[in-house]
């Protein structure tokens, strides 16, 4: 116990779990409107869509998340000079969030499409007779019960999405925990437990919440059928 | 099950199995008297490096003079992978016998593990293009791009002491760093001086090479268990020897030559093996 306080107190522990935190927010906003657009795809009545949506989510879900650093930093920044600001820490910082963006909106896609299975095939044909196009029904009747539908998955996606977000020190975001972390072991070799334990609990006590939220949202907003 | 499914089943299961054996078959060869377990890392070029089955490095070639001193032969000995977060775990696990991988002597460490040697001290440098003329010292990174690797905090004492403007990025391992330097994306890397001097000799092809300035003194020891006098003494006698019948200089040479770099003459090589501390100090 007070080999953690030592160790809060020599390093500044909630500065890099708020990067994280800001890097989780920003990815999940991304991949949020990149998921919905995902999905709209998916169900649209254009085959070449539904084909580009498929091949997409299907390619990010498969690729493991430190590849996709590693090719924003070594593929998109140093060899195709891809870059969003010439400091580097920024650069870093919008490639780390390019990467887990990309990643995350297909499973947040997966998500919504569960979702979307569990409206009854009836609505849409309602919606249709109604005289609505595809926006209309899409936007209207099948995606606002869609999200209800799929809060729990959304949640889960968002809970693994804090996680991954140590990833993105493969892209060079050198603020973030898991760095945090690497360097308090090199220079405390005598407390790496006291070390590991810190950065776990931080992460239960941000994921905790996140999981009960999800769980009471999911309850309360699922369509009752 | 039907039974092209069972057939199936079967081929992979077959497969599977052999390559199980086959597994057994390359881990154990040679099992002839005792083993020696030794540290080392596997991505340091010209300091513990890992290339298909053969190991090189400085660092390897002490632990193959130390191990031959102790009395094993080459074969006997049993390299193992001890990355910078793990050296004390390994250490204390007793899944190693010694470790050599750069490993600076620190109070903090000796606190779980004891310390033979140094069998080298190094210092953070700068490793830089041959044809850049613009940085001679680490004052010369305002507005530069500097390289090193995630987890290490050497880019930071550059930021702090010498250059507040200057850029970092953290990549994986330093041979990439070192493609980075080469491609123009950043204009040095920082580390200390051997793995800089061995980098250069191994990857820079004649492009790269350290400044020579070094700023910190580090103490590379052999981490031993803690408690274990007898084999720290055993190991001390075996870097005494090495020095004095020249084997020390010739390594060194083998593994950084070519790239200008010689080591702080100061420091090196290292007459008393008292595990003295590393000091962090930065020159200015």
């Amino acid at each position: 116990m007070n080999e953690m306080m030592t160790l809060l107190s020599n390093y500044n522990v909630p500065a890099a779990f708020w990067v994280n935190i800001q890097l989780t927010l920003w990815s999940a906003l991304f991949s949020l409107i990149l998921g919905v657009i995902l999905v709209m795809m998916r169900i649209s009545p254009v085959g070449s869509l539904r084909g580009f949506a498929t091949a997409f989510v299907e390619f990010f879900k498969n690729m493991p998340l430190t590849i996709i650093m590693v090719f924003m930093l070594l593929g998109a920044f140093v060899q195709l000079r891809f870059q969003f600001s010439s400091s580097f820490s920024t650069n870093f910082y919008w490639l780390a969030i390019t990467g887990l963006s990309l990643y995350t909106s297909a499973f947040v896609c997966e998500s919504l499409r569960s979702g979307i299975n569990t409206v009854p095939l009836g609505q849409a044909e309602a919606a249709r007779s109604l005289g609505l196009s595809f926006f209309q029904s899409a936007g209207l009747i099948i995606l606002p019960q869609a999200f209800r539908g799929s809060v729990a998955p959304l949640g889960n996606t968002l809970i693994a999405l804090l996680k991954n977000s140590t990833v993105a020190a493969a892209a060079s975001v050198a603020t973030e925990t898991s760095s945090l972390m690497k360097t308090m072991i090199e220079y405390n070799a005598s407390m790496i437990v006291a070390v590991f334990l810190i950065f776990a609990i931080g992460y239960v006590i941000l994921i905790i919440p996140i999981g009960l939220l999800t769980t009471w949202l999911s309850n309360t907003l699922a369509v009752r059928r | 099950m039907n039974r092209l499914t069972k057939k199936i089943f079967a081929a992979v299961l077959a497969v599977v199995s052999l390559g199980a054996l086959a597994g057994c078959g390359s881990s154990t060869v040679e099992t002839s008297g005792p083993k020696i377990t030794i540290g080392i890392k596997f991505d340091q070029p010209g300091v513990g490096y890992k290339e298909g089955d053969s190991y090189s490095g400085f660092d390897v070639d002490v632990a193959r003079y130390v191990a031959k001193q102790l009395g094993y032969s080459e074969k006997q000995i049993v390299w193992k992978e001890a990355p910078s977060a793990q050296r004390e775990a390994l250490l204390q696990n007793g899944d190693v016998d010694f470790i050599i991988a750069s490993y600076s002597i620190t109070a903090d460490r000796k606190k779980v593990v004891d310390f033979a040697g140094p069998y080298f001290v190094a210092g953070q440098d700068l490793l830089v293009r041959s044809d850049d003329k613009s940085i001679t010292s680490a004052k010369d990174l305002n507005g530069k791009n500097l390289c090193t690797v995630s987890g290490s905090t050497s880019a930071q004492v550059i930021k702090d002491n010498f250059a507040k403007s200057v850029q970092i990025m953290e990549l994986s391992g330093y041979a990439e760093c070192v493609t980075a330097l080469i491609s123009g994306t950043v204009d040095a890397v920082t580390t200390d001086d051997i793995i800089l001097a061995g980098l250069a000799h191994a990857k820079g092809n004649g492009l790269l090479k350290v400044l020579g300035k070094p700023f910190t003194k580090e103490t590379y020891g052999i981490g031993v268990k803690k408690g274990d006098s007898q084999l720290v003494t055993t190991i001390n006698a075996a870097l005494k020897k090495m020095v004095s019948d020249g084997t020390w200089q010739k390594d060194l040479t083998k593994e950084t030559g070519g790239t200008g770099y010689t080591p702080n003459k100061e420091w090196n090589p290292p007459t008393k093996f008292n595990a003295e501390n590393s000091d962090e100090t930065v020159r200015q």
